[in-house]
């Protein structure tokens, strides 16, 4: 288990040149995989391209109190790059202009951006219909400061995702840490307290579970019905839906992969369950990715891998809805994790089947 | 050729057993794959059945396959070695059981 993020260790994946490199060669350099362009040619997608703009992902820095061994982000206590309210003001026009019906604020912990509340009262005025905040939960109780946060994403009508492995200690723990399960089965009681996850409060919380370990996540229903049935039991803890994300070859659970010698079976199992109807579906068609210093990406992970938009328009500063529109998706191996099995998003499955 | 009589590269390479027979091979996968779907049993229930037995039949691919994808369901490590217990228990029963047949040929064949 990390106890400081990639970059802090000085590590040579911290560099996402050397991932690419990485994703590029050995098995996908020498034939044995197929790359992930000319995997989708075969299905006959030879550009893949944005459709309407429908989520605007703002990442407001990459600073957490955790420093969980699967993040993609390497974020941690020890990352500083944070979005400033100067980038925020620029975030707020283009949510206006923007047309998208969903904002979506992660991180790091976006908690701990000292301009997120002023951020969050300001966003929830643009007529945003679904205002995400993903939330680690473990914030929540990390500090006095953030103690009222329930009442806080209530009162603006926040729709919270958050991250919760696994529904016992042992899995969430050897994931994010030790003590996280308790601290977050505590945080969501608290968001239950104040309605979130009940019937009837229209107070939405959904949860993530990601697979602990070098495997894919199985069906999402059965996922749904195993978690909803043992949160109730041990806890009596209720939520709405639970996505299920499929763990992507970059950043620290690339280092894992490496480390325990999974890499090349994972990457085989993520090409060997390649489902075609996924493609159709992957979250970069409908989402924008904005970073804590307003450039903008295809997806979070594109982000993470330094990937920038290939389009005239890379920073919010320029932003153009329709010269935006009008790019080629950038992608390299990581991409078959949204595509395998019933694909994966931000948003979970991203179709009802797994394609077999 | 390899020098042990199991590679864990040969899992991948189950389907081409079909090559040789296409006929009885995806009458094979076919069946397969039907009884694994979500019937009166569920698939994770299915799933902790094939575990044990690939003990029992000790199979190292099927162990691979069955840990694996009661990993994917959520199948906890307590569930799986019970699962297995169950196995070794019939399989030890199945051995001790035979121990009536002993006795009744022994007594059979003493004054």
């Amino acid at each position: 288990m990390p106890t400081k993020s990639l970059q802090a260790r000085k590590n040579l994946l911290s560099n996402p040149q050397e991932q690419l490199k990485y994703l590029s060669n050995g098995i996908f350099g020498d034939g044995e995989l197929p790359l992930f362009k000319d995997k989708i040619a075969s299905g006959g997608t030879y550009t893949l391209r944005p459709k309407k703009l429908e989520i605007l992902q703002l990442n407001l820095g990459y600073m957490c109190n955790q420093v969980c061994s699967h993040c993609h982000v390497d974020a941690g206590p020890d990352r500083k790059e944070i979005m400033t309210r100067e980038t925020m003001q620029l975030c707020l026009e283009v949510i206006r202009k923007s047309g998208a019906h969903t904002l979506d604020l992660t991180g790091g912990a976006p908690e701990m951006n000292p301009d997120f509340r002023w951020f969050v009262e300001e966003a929830s005025k643009a007529g945003i219909d679904d205002f995400i905040v993903r939330s680690n939960l473990t914030i929540i109780v990390a500090n006095k400061k953030y103690y009222d946060l329930p009442d806080f994403f209530k009162k603006h009508n926040v729709h919270v995702v958050s991250s919760l492995p696994f529904y016992k200690r042992e899995k969430t723990d050897r994931q994010r840490g030790s003590g996280v399960f308790d601290k977050s089965i505590e945080a969501l009681k608290m968001l239950n307290a104040v309605g979130y996850g009940r019937e009837g409060s229209g107070l939405k919380l959904d949860l993530v579970y990601n697979p602990a370990g070098a495997f894919l996540p199985a069906n999402q229903q059965a996922l749904e019905r195993d978690f909803k049935k043992a949160l109730k039991a041990d806890f009596d803890i209720e939520f709405n839906e639970l996505f299920c994300i499929t763990n992507l070859p970059i950043s620290r659970f690339l280092e894992y992969l490496i480390a325990s010698e999974n890499y090349e079976d994972y990457m085989n199992a993520l090409v060997e369950a390649f489902n075609p109807a996924a493609v159709q579906n992957v979250m970069c068609t409908n989402t924008l990715s904005v970073s804590w210093d307003g450039w903008l990406y295809d997806c979070d992970f594109n982000q993470m891998l330094g990937l920038k938009v290939d389009s005239k328009v890379q920073h919010l500063k320029d932003f153009e809805a329709e010269i935006l529109r009008d790019r080629e998706i950038c992608i390299s191996q990581h991409c078959y994790g949204c595509t395998a099995g019933a694909g994966s998003s931000c948003q979970g499955s991203v179709t009802l089947y797994d394609g077999k | 050729m390899s020098k042990t009589y199991y590679d864990p590269a040969d899992l991948k390479k189950f389907g081409s057993i079909s090559e040789w027979d296409e006929e009885l091979g995806s009458k094979f996968f076919e069946y397969y794959n039907s009884v694994f779907e979500e019937g009166a049993l569920t698939a994770r229930e299915k799933s902790l059945i094939a575990l044990a037995v690939s003990h029992v039949v000790q199979c190292p691919y099927c162990i691979d396959a069955y840990t694996k994808d009661g990993l994917q369901r959520g199948i906890e490590k307590e569930e799986m070695m019970e699962a297995i217990h169950v196995g070794a228990a019939i399989k030890g029963g199945a051995t001790l059981v035979h121990g009536v047949q002993m006795m009744n040929k022994y007594n059979k064949l003493s004054m």
